[in-house]
């Protein structure tokens, strides 16, 4: 059964209280090597969102009415990263076909977030939490929103730091690590207001 | 192509081209799973049993597999090792399955496993494919077995659930949160590419 939580709640969770990576430590990868640029940073944060969403929504019925029923829980996480790969795939051709514009904003990002953790994670929280496919969409949006603005958070200090005298060594990944660390901090003064686990 | 030495190998995998410390690869499951040792070090052993596996296959496999479609391939064999794993996991230690949640699922989307399989399973035979990949696993295995020795000594007094609190200082709450693993994981890239910068530095005299 699905938790008795409002959507409503497990969004503003999630963008706050258990951000993906803040909290979760998803999608750290493209997270640090794609946020030495703002605008750059704003694409994948915009793409990753999209791509969490339309997962989502065709996973969440996969899931519900075929693995579920046909007792094929050993396949889940083949069929879940198939799902990603294809859902990337059609959207990148679409893009291409329909709005080169958007495409050439995001169709570089696009690759890159089929083996970004934070879509595969928020698939298993779905599943692992029982959501209903109203709170997993929701959950999936919120995810989006607060890795999206970790990213943006991340690009903007970065883009700043890069004019810094620093100590040897520390410039790069290292400086990014701990900026991380001390958003994560601040992020916890949020979680007095909800938790969802 | 040369076949690298078993021990040559083991000294680049651990240490001079750390895998998590030198090319920044793993970091999403490094982190999350580091508040206990216990918990790490199974972590740590799944990824090398995945990412020796997933090598030794692929490499097997490198020259019938066209071009276009590897990557698609790779998922798929990395997938297929990650289930025996995660049913491993679940029929024998059922608690610390419990725990380690999403991430063992998450092994799949582990850089580490793609990019051993990318850059070195790709041209190179089976077997020593086979350790690279296992190698390349343990190398992660001890970052995260440091991260998680920090964390748990700290945020804890225990080392792998052993109290080792003697001297009874208060525990350090931060030390458990995720931003310590943050903290602990910059610094030692820090600590590892100022290192490396003075080495280069002396050598250039």
């Amino acid at each position: 059964m699905a938790p008795n939580i409002s959507p409503l709640i497990i969004f503003i969770a999630s963008i706050f209280t258990s951000n993906m990576i803040l909290n979760n430590f998803l999608g750290m990868c493209s997270y640090l090597s794609v946020s030495t640029e703002y605008k750059t940073a704003t694409g994948l944060g915009m793409a990753v969102t999209l791509v969490l969403v339309l997962t989502t929504a065709i996973n969440w019925p996969i899931y519900t009415y075929l693995i579920v029923p046909s007792n094929l829980f050993y396949l889940q996480y083949i069929i879940f990263i198939m799902v990603i790969a294809a859902t990337v795939q059609i959207l990148e051709m679409g893009m291409d076909r329909y709005t080169p514009d958007l495409h050439a904003k995001l169709g570089i990002f696009l690759p890159l977030i089929t083996v970004n953790c934070a879509i595969l994670g928020v698939i298993l929280f779905m599943v692992i939490r029982n959501y209903s496919f109203v709170q997993a969409l929701l959950f999936s949006f919120g995810s989006g929103l607060g890795w999206w603005l970790a990213i943006n958070m991340l690009a903007a200090i970065r883009e700043k730091l890069a004019t810094t005298k620093l100590p040897p060594g520390v410039k790069g990944p290292a400086l990014a690590f701990i900026v991380t660390g001390i958003m994560a901090m601040a992020f916890i003064g949020f979680s007095g207001i909800f938790t969802i686990q | 192509m040369a076949a690298e030495k078993i021990g040559a190998n083991f000294k680049r995998n651990m240490f001079t081209e750390n895998q998590v410390l030198r090319a920044i690869l793993g970091i999403c499951s490094s982190l999350a799973v580091t508040n206990t040792m216990k918990n790490s070090l199974v972590m740590g052993l799944g990824v090398a049993f995945v990412t020796g596996l997933s090598s030794l296959t692929l490499s097997a496999m490198r020259n019938v597999i066209p071009h276009r479609v590897r990557m698609l391939v790779q998922t798929l064999v990395i997938a297929a090792y990650v289930i025996f794993v995660d049913l491993l996991l679940q029929a024998y230690m059922p608690d610390i399955s419990k725990q380690l949640g999403p991430y063992v699922g998450l092994i799949i989307t582990n850089c580490i496993i793609m990019g051993r399989a990318e850059a070195y399973a790709q041209s190179n035979p089976p077997i020593p494919a086979m350790w690279d990949g296992f190698f390349a696993g343990l190398g992660y295995t001890m970052i995260l077995m440091i991260i998680s020795l920090i964390r748990e000594v700290l945020g804890f007094g225990t080392v792998f659930g052993f109290n080792v609190n003697f001297v009874g200082f208060e525990t350090w709450t931060i030390m458990i949160m995720p931003p310590a693993a943050f903290f602990i994981i910059g610094s030692m890239i820090w600590f590892i590419s100022a290192r490396a910068a003075k080495k280069a530095a002396r050598q250039a005299k």
